[in-house]
């Protein structure tokens, strides 16, 4: 009797140490280095917190999905039709109904508190900015004006993408708008976009943490060249962007 | 009433003397006065098919100008105006019509033992003016300056007459606008139906909940589509009449439009989800042998989708920066609850079951898989910080083609291989069927897995050329498209086949629970001859299967149709 307990127990153990194992690998994981699920890292502090909120909602997904397509495998292999007999005849089931019901309600209000939090990082705006970049899209190009240098770096021609250049570590404040039609002024290595609206006038901070260099969209269906919207954005550091600007404004008076 | 396709019981001995050489109308003239609901169905259902495979070609030509990051299939302009029309065919003339108006007019009269819609004449010139409206949207690709090219969501100011000069946008808005006013057609007959002809002992919490999946369809339809043709017109206000909504130099309001446009635009997309997920619930209980589960949650959960719907809109617009994110975050997060309840209740179904999986079945749980992927994707966009990252990129199109193909297409076509045998009397080919299924379950995962990676890595929606790093997921992606299309053309051959090798299906091949499998094969023009007793939501299974009824047994033989 008391033999059998003991087996009994050792095997409860054996099955709990799976979960187990599963669940402290996933607080380790968490803590340290989740894989990025196929998202840029976001090079600026605000895009960053981004890339945790989709680690966050990419395990969670795991999770949900796993079980749902679980269920729903096992269901298909399980109960495929076997013979002619007429299975019990199941209505419902009440505790069941309400528990599929409360889960996912929990599960939603969780994604959406840590939503919020990420959602002020991102869309807070500096009261006083280290830099201010105007942003004004148009079909079919941008225009950077850089206000206090009094740097203009605008689209010249079909090929001639203007680059945007930023300091890293410090944070910029963007004033985005149009001049014509929607636009979406996408840079996904930062892991964000905002449209340019006509008539509305967006603001948005970006604090890039490395060096990098990558290409900007346009996003937005804004007519016959929108696919050819582009823009470089530069990554550099605080003494090569003013080297940049002196460039830019020597090459303005000359 | 219906008095034009039912000569033979007018011939009758109060027939009067001056129609005695009144001939049967026949063939093409008998199909075109017909108000019959089962005729008009089908004339629906077909006609959005012959839409789909339009729309479907565009897309495969599409898909091959993306093959190479500068393809030279299209011109660009092209391009822009494919993208607009395979969206605007798809969204407006093929899902939802060939749903709320296709199967909703054959089947709901006969699910409730109605003999047609309420109003059979409205019913028809609601056909007329799909097919004519859906037509002219069509029609421009044969203007010169060529088809809208603007996107299906029509954002202005870039759909005004100022960057989009030429017919092609004039006609799209009048095609919208049409179509738009059959869908209103459509729903205010449909409502009246379910509401007041259904036969006895058919209360509403009997309806099968393919009808009440109909019902909430058609009013989220009259919530939604009056708002649609009023941005409509004053679209079209400012293009011809000088008129100054969606102008900033006329003291307009550019992402007005967005508002509008979107207020119907979500409900929208359950106008074309909640149908398909009624037909799912009717097929997924006939083939595992047993009832729904939790029926009634099921009707609440539609009723909560259809509630919160109306409250999501600006999910489309958080990018805007004009609207309020945790509101619009928070409904958008929630309306997956009642979804999830959806699924659960499918696979709690099939628990305990005898499933059998024909290719009805097979389209059915397919679509769940579909859903599934589709619904986890839809909540990561409903949080905003995601979003900003991935809308309008590839994510997106991704996001929304697995849950529309999902239920559109793969819930559809559950819906149209279980339901075929009752519109035409033959059965449709299994083997067909089962290649058709596998085929384009295959080439819908390689298509559309790939473009959610493409987004993430920044490839922009409505785009016809891009960067060349973009190069192999898009040639993965067009290959599943391939797949896909040749899947989908076995439909066609399974309807060849079928029409010259008929095999009868008799009056109810699948063992139904429902009151359209109590009459013939097709049904006759009056829909029964007669009826069985209404006593529980499964009427015919409990007819054939006393032993395992759900009915309550009639203790007084009182005649229930009294509540
Ligand atoms: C779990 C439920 C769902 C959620 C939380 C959800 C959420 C979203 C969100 C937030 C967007 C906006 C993405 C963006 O443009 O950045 C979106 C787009 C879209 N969704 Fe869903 N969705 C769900 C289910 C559905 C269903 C059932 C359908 C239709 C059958 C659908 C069709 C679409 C379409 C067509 C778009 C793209 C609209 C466009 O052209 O811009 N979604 N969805
Ligand atoms: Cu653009
Ligand atoms: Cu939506």
């Amino acid at each position: 009797m008391s033999r059998r307990s003991i087996t009994n127990r050792r095997r409860w153990r054996r099955r709990l140490r799976g979960p187990a194992v599963v669940a402290a690998a996933g607080t380790v994981l968490a803590a340290c280095k989740l894989p990025t699920f196929g998202a840029y890292t976001g090079n600026t502090v605000q895009g960053n917190a981004t890339f945790h909120l989709w680690q966050g909602f990419f395990v969670a997904s795991i999770f949900v999905g796993g079980i749902t397509f679980a269920l729903l495998i096992y269901a298909i292999i399980r109960f495929r039709r076997r013979g002619d007999a007429i299975p019990k005849q199941v209505h419902g089931n009440t505790p069941l109904e309400i528990f599929y019901t409360a889960v996912p309600i929990l599960i939603v209000a969780v994604l959406f508190f840590f939503t919020v939090r990420v959602e002020n990082k991102v869309d807070a705006v500096a009261k006083k900015p280290a830099l201010r970049v105007d942003v004004t899209a148009f079909q079919w190009g941008w225009k950077f004006v850089y206000p206090s240098y009094h740097v203009t770096e605008i689209t010249q021609g079909p090929t001639g993408y203007p680059t945007l250049v930023l300091p890293v570590g410090e944070t910029s404040t963007f004033r985005l708008v149009s001049n014509d039609v929607v636009h979406g002024f996408d840079l996904p290595n930062f892991d964000f976009s905002r449209y340019a609206l006509p008539g509305v006038v967006n603001y948005f901070d970006f604090t890039p943490q490395h060096d990098a260099s990558f290409v900007g969209r346009c996003s937005h269906l804004c007519g016959l060249y929108h696919a050819d919207m582009l823009f470089y954005v530069k990554v550099v550091s605080a003494s090569q962007f003013m080297t940049w600007i002196h460039q830019q404004q020597g090459r303005a008076s000359a | 009433m219906t008095t034009l396709h039912e000569p033979e019981l007018l011939l009758g001995a109060e027939q009067p003397v001056e129609q005695g050489e009144h001939r049967e109308p026949g063939g093409f003239y008998r199909w075109v006065t017909s108000v019959d609901h089962k005729v008009i169905g089908k004339n629906y259902m077909y006609t959005a098919l012959v839409f789909f495979f339009i729309a479907g070609l565009m897309a495969e030509l599409m898909r091959t100008q993306l093959f190479n990051p500068n393809g030279h299939v299209v011109s660009l302009q092209t391009y822009n105006a494919l993208v607009t029309i395979h969206g605007s065919i798809m969204l407006y003339l093929f899902a939802g019509p060939i749903a709320f108006a296709g199967f909703a007019n054959y089947l709901v009269p006969i699910m409730i033992g109605a003999p047609d819609m309420a109003f059979p004449r409205l019913n028809s010139l609601s056909y007329w003016f799909y097919l004519f409206g859906g037509t002219t949207m069509l029609f421009g690709f044969l203007t010169a300056s060529g088809a809208a090219a603007f996107g299906w969501t029509g954002y202005t100011p870039l759909s005004t007459a100022t960057y989009s000069p030429g017919p092609g946008a004039d006609l799209w808005i009048a095609s919208v606008a049409m179509v738009g006013f059959s869908g209103i057609f459509s729903a205010v007959n449909l409502v009246t139906t379910i509401f007041y002809l259904r036969a006895p002992g058919m209360t509403m919490f009997r309806m099968p909940l393919f009808v009440w999946s109909m019902l909430i369809t058609g009013i989220l339809i009259l919530i939604a589509f009056p708002v649609l043709t009023a941005a409509l017109v004053m679209l079209y206000a400012d293009r011809h009449f000088g008129a100054h909504f969606f102008t900033v130099s006329g003291g307009g309001v550019p992402v007005m439009w967005q508002n509008l446009f979107w207020f119907f635009g979500h409900p929208e997309v359950y106008i074309l989800a909640l149908p398909f997920f009624g037909m799912i619930s009717e097929v997924v209980p006939v083939f595992s042998r047993k009832p729904i589960f939790g029926y009634k949650g099921m009707v609440f959960a539609t009723l909560a989708i259809a509630g919160l719907s109306t409250g999501v809109w600006a999910h489309h617009m958080f990018t805007t920066g004009t609207v309020l994110l945790p509101f619009f975050s928070a409904l958008s997060l929630l309306i997956a609850v009642p979804t999830g309840i959806k699924v659960f209740t499918w696979i709690a179904t099939m628990w305990g079951g005898q499933v059998k999986f024909n290719t009805s079945m097979l389209f059915a749980v397919g679509f769940i898989a579909a859903f599934v992927m589709g619904g986890i994707t839809g909540v990561m966009l409903a949080s905003p910080p995601i979003d900003f990252y991935t809308h309008d990129t590839y994510f997106v199109v991704a996001h929304f083609h697995q849950v529309l193909i999902g239920t559109t297409v793969f819930a559809m076509l559950a819906g149209f291989y279980y339901w075929y045998p009752k519109f035409t009397g033959r059965l449709l080919h299994e083997g067909i069927g089962k290649a058709h299924f596998w085929i384009s379950f295959i080439g819908f995962w390689i298509t559309y897995m790939p473009q959610y990676l493409l987004g993430l890595r920044g490839m922009p929606r409505w785009v016809g050329v891009y960067s060349p790093n973009f190069t192999f997921l898009n040639r993965v992606s067009t290959v599943g498209a391939y797949v896909l299309g040749i899947g989908m053309a076995m439909l066609i051959v399974n309807l060849y086949w079928s029409w010259r090798h008929p095999v009868p299906a008799g009056d109810n091949p699948w063992d139904g629970h429902t009151l359209e499998w109590a009459t013939s094969s097709p049904p006759p023009a009056h829909n029964f001859h007669s009826l069985p007793p209404v006593r529980s939501t499964r009427p015919v299974w409990d007819m054939n299967h006393p032993e395992h009824s759900d009915a309550v047994p009639v203790v007084t033989g009182g005649d229930e149709s009294a509540e």
